[in-house]
């Protein structure tokens, strides 16, 4: 697994770039190279729906967010209260970063995952679905009501953005 | 486990991001930042050592498969990860037609 090692180590160098640097622009162009990272980690673990998907989507993300960076450069300022800031935030991280410990300590070995509930999937998918593909499988059928619901949550952000870039707003008296 | 902890140094840069940048832009950048680390963090923990991915072939024995449950989870949770990246870039986008800068310590008139 060194090769997924020396993936989380370019994902961690290249986000740092993104927070960090001071062009808007650039980082953009940082976290699609992080987003790049995380399809072939997919590719790596075993998951090529996934890598596909992720690749897809990080292309359409960073269109985006290229869209909303270009011609509004501005730089970051840096006055006020900027030692609390710093202190509340790193702060809240010490937190954050003690409960998660005491949560990875409880977590599984790394591969080695409990599979109650994917043994019998993997096992009866091919009998009860038809699906040669597992994930299609639990997707569309096993858990076809999270599916859904997860539709539900686009369409309804789709909605959103509609809502909020549409050109004709409140008529003013 | 270094691979969960190299991820978990992933989600706080991103949680780092979030909380102490300024621009709006930054702060969606460090929220997708945090979407790839929960994202990547599923599917590793579904990881089993030297597995196979979880796609059926005929003239093959079924062994050794990785865990298809969280793959199937994170594939709805990547394009929805899409959607609200872009409903919040719309948001924000409105935000600089109102207000004319991305700095959210600039942005006090909420009213009207």
């Amino acid at each position: 697994m060194l090769e997924l090692h020396l993936l989380l180590l370019f994902m961690i160098v290249a986000a740092v770039v993104a927070v960090e640097i001071k062009d808007l622009l650039s980082s953009v162009i940082a976290v699609g190279a992080v987003g790049l990272g995380v399809s072939l980690s997919f590719l790596l673990l075993k998951a090529p729906d996934l890598a596909i998907t992720q690749l897809v989507v990080e292309i359409l993300c960073l269109i985006i967010l290229i869209r909303a960076t270009i011609n509004k450069d501005l730089p970051l300022v840096k006055d006020g209260r900027w030692f609390f800031n710093t202190l509340s935030t790193l702060s809240f991280l010490a937190v954050f970063l003690l409960f998660a410990y005491f949560a990875l300590k409880s977590l599984p070995v790394f591969g080695k995952p409990i599979m109650r509930i994917a043994e019998v999937y993997l096992k009866e998918g091919l009998a009860k679905t038809g699906a040669a593909n597992l994930v299609a499988a639990i997707i569309l059928d096993f858990r076809g009501y999270d599916t859904l619901g997860e539709a539900t949550v686009l369409f309804t952000a789709v909605i959103g953005v509609m809502a909020v870039m549409r050109k004709v707003g409140r008529i003013r008296k | 486990m270094s691979v969960y902890f190299l991820c978990l140094v992933l989600f706080s840069i991103g949680l780092y991001c979030t909380l102490r940048k300024r621009n709006i832009i930054k702060i969606v950048i460090g929220l997708g930042i945090i979407e790839y680390a929960v994202n990547l963090f599923f599917v590793l923990v579904g990881y089993k050592m030297a597995g196979r991915s979880p796609i059926l072939s005929p003239n093959q024995a079924i062994e050794n498969m990785v865990d298809p449950i969280p793959q199937a989870l994170v594939l709805t949770a990547i394009v929805i990860g899409l959607a609200v990246t872009a409903l919040i870039v719309a948001i924000a986008l409105r935000i600089y037609e109102k207000y004319g800068t991305f700095d959210i310590t600039k942005i006090k008139r909420l009213h009207g």
